[in-house]
């Protein structure tokens, strides 16, 4: 099997002494969509930070595109096209959110406008408040920014945690959509998902992680129809 | 391993700053020396109440010198005589302004609780507060000028309570312990940076307050004339005994009567520090000390499990400021004067805590080593700085200006002494030089940390 | 960290017994200067010498403080640490300045009318960025890399501090240095007497002229950097939030680095406005570090703006608390043999203190609602 685009294989890590993944394995392909889902504390967030070189590995690899990216700082990650939206603090509280989308594009400023422009048309909230600070707006409209700055890094994989946490049903279906989008333009996107169901019904690929390891991995809808799955991780 | 390093350093240690104490007694003079071994035991006593907080509870303060300078003031309040004459001329007075002042602070609080509607609140406790303190002034401003104008130029205070001055060394203790526990009052609960700041900001008007007030302790006209613990070297050139014993000895009777009182001010300064010890080290290895610095190490954890932790702060910030206040006494007592205008933040507050961290902060026994191997460099460094500077300038004409400059600042070398030394330990041995010992003592705290996530 | 959430509610209604409070004691100071001769030229006399003593020094002061508490707030924001060395960072930026004026003096250069030391102060910029960097380099990165606790960056600065102070010692000695040449005046006593032919007179030094109009164009420059530059920015980002700011490809090496070239130079210059408002003397800036935090911290730590509201606030109430009011009084109508002094000199430090406690309690996050610390 050729390998994915993006692939942590074999994660081993955790914060102080104590291991939290345990040779966890995680692949995105270009243009489709991956979901992680699992129990509270399964280690979804740290293996996100993880591939993201948030925490040193203590065993395995990422490679992104064929190559081992293990080593690289995050700063070269997102350098190399990778952008994240992590799960709390997502958001500049102080800057505005014009200026949160500028810092996405901190490393290559260039043609910002249409950039900015483009995300707009994704996220219309962006435009009607360019100008207030990040700090200041609901959940929903906060993941909304996060999601763009991380956009505007211009990605070649999108990894989101959680991004539907506290945002209201009707805007769940909108990111949702939105996110999609995002794939279908080409760009390989992972997500830590708390509604299993709903986000599985998208997913190209699914991975259960439970205690750190990988417990169920397959197609999204194979995870939705396996009785095991449904069982213990999707309430019946 | 660390076992090994905590069992053989402390001797080595030991024995590396007895050798240098030695060295300099034969080569310079054991005056000399006696008299650093001195202010060495004093500043093990001040790193000591500074380990208690940091060390034990991790407490910022940079007050240190604060409440060194209330320690020598309770030297002063203690051993001078009273000045009859200045009590009779503002005694009443005074005593009328310490009552109108704190009738003030009562009805202000009173007021704070009794006056139901809100919006009154205010205008009438700005109100209460402004006519006590014009009293207060009233009665205050007079019998200053009154007490001050006695004698001025030999005492102009209101005296002390003439008792042994040994005696004060308690009563420093006791008076910073007060202050602290007002200070600490108003800061503690904070976070670190913030006490750090308000414990520099109070020290500062401590020392106002004794540089201005001048009929408390005649600010900085200083007061020369304290009563010693152990006798006068002329008192003992007079002695029959003392001059049969110097001929014995074989010793001019000058300098041995100088290493007599020296010695003997050693034995009482490292009683003290002996006993502190003891008693740190009791405290440290209590249940009480492990609960302090288990919530030094995670607050949190040890507030969700019920710990009053700003409490337990409060009584750790007035042992670590009991025992700077003694030694604040010990060190006006070893002097024989009260200067107030000496005392810099610099040498009071930040060499202090230049001992603990080197020393080993956590360590009591490192904060003692501190004391004596940072004392001892700050005064060897004065010295040495000079010779260093005069060999490296040696090339240089005699009178060149550039020599001149340098041999003049030269011994300014030390404080950039202590800010590399400081630098460097903190680097390569963050730990201090003797770290703390984390035996069964880092198995609860790892556990409270599991606890917690 | 503990963040508090505060409830913006409606502003406060107007309480009606602070209203007759405020009304009777206006009413007192303005009953008998309206009953009396001359009222008109009393009130001017009184507000003149108002202004000489307590605004115009008090508008330099604050000055010199909002410049210094930028520094502190700014290292707070990025780094995270109080530093404690900030105020002989002041002084050895200053050292620069007057060796560089010394040099220029003697070379014959002169700004003519304004100090020499102006023209200086792009060397002492240099000294004290150069410093602040060796630091950066062989001390605090070292401790940022291991994401090492405040305290480590605490004690390090004192660290910092005690070499700094020792290097400005070494270099210059440890007295009193005047520094400041060119015209004395804008205005003096005499002059502003004859011109409104009123008894009190007002006089504005060129140093304290200069600190104003240096200070609001260093402050202005500085908003305009942080606020528009796509550099400024990311420092305001990596002060928001760390993680984030890696996330967006900011290189924290590199916003390490302005914050600290950004804290000397206001540093440099508050020190040099000091010194030549003043005198420079290097125990003296390390003096000054008291206020220089209340300011950082009455404004809100880690605001900018907080930092020169708050250099202000401190600023004015030390010098209106340890003002004696006797003469200003006199001219009011109100004849008292006590100087009218709330607080000697002398305890000016006191004033910071209190500042200190009073934000503390009623308000830990200071104006501005910085962090809390
Ligand atoms: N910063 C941290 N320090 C220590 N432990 C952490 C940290 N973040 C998460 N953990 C621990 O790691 C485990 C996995 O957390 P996480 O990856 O956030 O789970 P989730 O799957 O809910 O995202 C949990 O037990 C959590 O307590
Ligand atoms: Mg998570």
């Amino acid at each position: 099997m050729a390998d994915p685009f993006l692939i942590g294989e074999a994660m081993t890590c955790g914060y102080g002494d104590a291991n939290i993944l345990h040779g966890c394995t995680i692949a995105v392909e270009q243009g489709e969509i991956a979901v992680i889902v699992g129990p509270n504390g399964a280690g979804k967030s740290t293996a996100m930070k993880a591939v993201f070189g948030l925490l040193p590995l203590r065993g395995g690899v990422v490679r992104l595109g064929g190559q081992d990216i293990s080593t690289l700082t995050p700063p070269d990650r997102v350098a190399a096209g990778m952008g994240f939206v992590p799960q709390t603090n997502n958001v500049f509280p102080s800057l505005t959110i014009r200026e949160n989308l500028e810092m996405g594009a901190y490393l290559c400023p260039q043609n910002i406008e249409d950039r900015i422009a483009q995300l707009t048309n994704l996220f219309p909230i962006l435009k009607e408040r360019s100008q207030q600070p990040a700090g200041e707006l609901s959940g929903g409209q906060r993941q909304q920014v996060a999601v763009a700055r991380a956009m505007m890094t211009q990605p070649r994989v999108l990894m989101l945690d959680e991004p539907t946490a506290g945002v209201s049903p009707i805007l769940v279906q909108e990111l949702f959509a939105r996110i999609q989008e995002i794939a279908a333009a080409g760009i390989a996107v992972l997500i830590v998902e708390q509604n299993a169901r709903q986000a599985l019904s998208l997913a190209h690929r699914g991975f259960v992680l439970v205690q750190g390891k990988n417990r169920f991995t397959g197609t999204g809808q194979d995870l939705l129809n396996d009785p095991d799955v449904r069982q213990s991780f999707l309430g019946g | 391993m660390r076992g090994n390093i905590t069992m053989g350093r402390p001797f080595w240690l030991a024995l590396a700053m007895a050798t240098a104490l030695g060295a300099v007694g034969v080569l310079q003079s054991w005056n000399v020396a006696l008299a650093i071994l001195n202010l060495q035991l004093i500043s093990a006593v001040m790193a000591l109440g500074v380990n208690i907080q940091w060390g034990y509870a991790g407490l910022f303060n940079f007050g240190i010198m604060g409440f060194t300078a209330l320690g020598g003031l309770a030297a002063v309040l203690v051993a001078m005589p009273p000045v009859a004459e200045a009590w009779a001329a503002g005694g009443r007075g005074m005593a009328m302004a310490a009552i109108t002042m704190t009738g003030t602070a009562a009805a202000v609080w009173a007021l704070q609780r009794l006056i139901r509607i809100k919006a009154l609140r205010g205008p009438a406790v700005v109100l209460v507060f402004v006519v006590g303190l014009a009293l207060t002034r009233s009665f205050y401003g007079p019998s200053v000028a009154a007490i001050e104008a006695v004698d001025s130029s030999v005492t102009g205070f209101l005296g002390g309570l003439g008792l042994p001055i040994t005696l004060s060394w308690l009563a420093g203790g006791a008076l910073a312990a007060a202050v602290a526990w007002v200070i600490g009052r108003i800061t503690l609960g904070l976070q670190s940076d913030y006490l750090a700041i308000a414990t520099l900001g109070i020290s500062a008007v401590l020392v106002a307050v004794l540089k201005n007030e001048d009929w408390l302790a005649r600010g900085v006209k200083n007061v020369t004339t304290l009563p010693r613990p152990v006798p006068y070297e002329q008192d003992l050139q007079g002695q029959g005994w003392f001059m049969d014993l110097a001929a014995r000895v074989g010793m001019d009777p000058f300098l041995l009567s100088g290493i007599v009182v020296k010695a003997l001010y050693a034995l009482l300064l490292g009683s003290v520090l002996l006993a502190l010890f003891w008693l740190s080290h009791r405290a440290l290895h209590s249940p009480w000390g492990r609960m302090m610095r288990a919530i030094r190490d995670n607050r949190d954890a040890a507030e969700a499990m019920g710990k009053d932790v700003t409490r337990r702060h409060l009584q750790v910030f007035i042992l670590g400021s009991t025992v700077v206040g003694i030694a604040g006494a010990m060190l006006v007592t070893l002097n024989g004067q009260f200067t107030p205008a000496a005392y810099n933040p610099f040498r009071y507050t930040f060499l202090v805590w230049v001992m603990v961290i080197v020393g080993g902060s956590g360590n009591n026994g490192g904060a003692i080593l501190g004391g004596f191997l940072i004392w001892f460099l700050w005064v060897q460094a004065e010295v040495g700085g000079p010779w260093l500077m005069a060999m490296v300038t040696s090339g240089l004409q005699e009178d060149s200006p550039l020599r001149q400059h340098l041999l003049n600042v030269a011994p300014h070398m030390r404080q950039l002494l202590m800010g590399v030394l400081l630098l460097v330990v903190l680097r390569l041995s963050p730990q201090g030089l003797l770290p703390e010992q984390r035996g069964k003592h880092g198995l609860a705290q790892q556990q409270i940390t599991t606890e917690h996530s | 960290m503990a963040t508090k959430t505060e409830t913006n509610g409606p502003p406060r209604e107007w309480h009606r017994p602070w209203g007759i409070a405020v009304g009777v004691a206006l009413l007192l100071i303005v009953l008998p200067l309206v009953g009396r001769e001359g009222a008109g030229v009393n009130l001017l006399n009184a507000l003149v010498r108002f202004a000489n003593f307590v605004v115009i020094p008090g508008m330099t002061y604050g000055s010199q403080l909002a410049l210094g508490a930028l520094g502190v707030t700014l290292i707070y924001a990025v780094m995270r640490f109080s530093d404690f060395a900030h105020g002989d960072t002041m002084a050895f930026g200053a050292m620069g300045v007057i060796l560089a004026t010394r040099v220029l003096q003697g070379m014959g250069i002169s700004a003519g009318p304004l100090p020499t030391a102006l023209l200086a102060l792009p060397f002492g910029i240099l000294g004290a960025v150069t410093l602040a960097l060796v630091f950066d380099r062989t001390v605090y990165r070292f401790y940022r890399r291991q994401r090492a606790a405040p305290v480590t960056f605490v004690i390090a600065s004192i660290g910092a501090m005690f070499v700094t102070n020792g290097l400005v010692r070494l270099i210059i000695g440890p007295s009193d240095q005047r520094f400041a040449d060119g015209a004395r005046f804008i205005i003096r006593v005499q002059a502003f007497k004859e011109m409104t032919g009123l008894s009190e007179g007002l006089a504005l030094r060129t140093t304290q002229a200069i600190t104003l109009v240096v200070a609001v164009v260093v402050v202005l420059a500085l908003f305009l950097f942080l606020n528009r530059t796509s550099l400024g920015k990311a420092m305001r980002a990596y002060a928001d939030n760390e993680d984030l700011a890696l996330l967006s490809g900011i290189n924290p090496e590199r916003v390490a680095l302005w914050t600290w070239i950004l804290a000397a130079t206001l540093a440099t210059i508050a020190g040099t406005l000091y010194g030549l408002d003043k005198s420079f003397k290097p125990f003296t800036y390390f003096q000054l570090l008291l206020p220089i935090f209340a300011s950082a911290i009455v404004g809100g730590i880690g605001k900018p703006l907080g930092a020169i509201a708050g250099g202000f606030v401190v600023a004015f109430s030390e010098i209106a608390l340890t003002y004696p009011y006797r003469k200003v009084l006199d001219y009011l109508g109100f004849e008292t043999d006590s100087l009218v002094q709330l607080l000697s000199a002398d305890y000016k430090f006191a004033v910071c203190f209190i500042i200190l406690v009073v934000v503390l309690i009623w308000r830990p996050r200071g104006i501005f609602q910085g962090r809390v610390i």
